[in-house]
């Protein structure tokens, strides 16, 4: 069965709606991609952060992870890590993950500037290219419906 | 050693990203509000696919973590984002989502970014 308003007597009316519950929809959406992004970015850098003042190598060994959570910059880390799969798992149950995927990706460029600004990594001119590939990306995913499986077009 | 950890870490995104998107469609859809945390929260003890997922999710994350020790960061994000191509892939035909010739385009220049990044 399509999602499309049905064009009925109240199909004006009916189709006004629809287009409300579609708007505020994609803005919960967009709200969600937003939190996820900036959970991930600013946990990956208190994570990497953390992780690279720890003595002890991370190898295979469990009890150097155990231990690295004792770091606050770690604990913090994760902690956002967590919070950000949460929300990533609300993204998933309302958009495709072909869609999620590269509209999140827009973290990747985060990532390179909070390097950049925090940990002094070095940014060349390819990776300010990547960024402009990668916002061109999202924005053309992001002209695409969210939602093209059935199970989740009937909630 | 690097490249190793970049693929356990890419294989087992791929796997915890399709069984939480399969699992999550099934469910219907969730908020982050404090009643929603504690509703997803439910769901990954009781669902098999999502705590299967969040196997997956460890070992990734624990490779993950030795890569960020090892590796600039702003290599081992980018790097680890190899699992896009896999993802797009198996969405389309295990997960049955639409890719259509736009989004396949969106995505292939998002990837082409990420490359680019972990140069």
């Amino acid at each position: 069965m399509s999602d499309r308003p049905r064009k009925t007597t109240f199909g004006k009316a009916l189709g006004c709606y629809h287009q409300g519950v579609d708007r505020t929809k994609t803005v919960r959406t967009y709200v969600l991609v937003l939190l996820f992004i900036g959970l991930r970015g600013f946990g990956n850098l208190l994570l990497a952060y953390g992780t690279k003042r720890l003595p002890a190598v991370l190898g295979v060994h469990p009890a150097a992870y155990l231990q690295s959570v004792l770091d606050p910059a770690v604990a913090a880390g994760i902690a956002m890590l967590i919070f950000s799969m949460f929300t990533r798992l609300a993204l998933l149950s309302r958009a495709d993950l072909s869609f999620v995927l590269p509209v999140t990706a827009v973290g990747y460029v985060l990532a390179a500037v909070l390097g950049t600004v925090f940990l002094h990594e070095h940014v060349t001119a390819a990776h300010w290219l990547a960024a402009f590939l990668i916002f061109a990306g999202v924005a053309v995913v992001g002209s695409t419906p969210q939602n093209t499986t059935k199970e989740a077009g009937a909630q | 050693m690097r490249w190793l950890l970049v693929a356990i870490t890419v294989v087992a995104t791929a796997l915890s990203d399709l069984l939480q998107s399969y699992e999550l469609k099934r469910a219907g859809e969730q908020s982050v509000g404090a009643r929603g945390i504690a509703r997803l929260a439910g769901m990954l003890v009781r669902r098999r696919y999502l705590i299967l997922s969040i196997v997956c999710l460890a070992f990734s994350f624990f490779a993950f973590m030795a890569l960020v020790q090892s590796q600039p960061l702003s290599f081992a994000v980018p790097a680890s984002a190899a699992s896009f191509i896999l993802e797009t892939i198996a969405a389309k035909f295990v997960l049955g989502e639409q890719v259509g010739p736009r989004r396949a385009a969106g995505t292939m220049l998002v990837l082409g970014g990420i490359l680019l990044l972990a140069r």
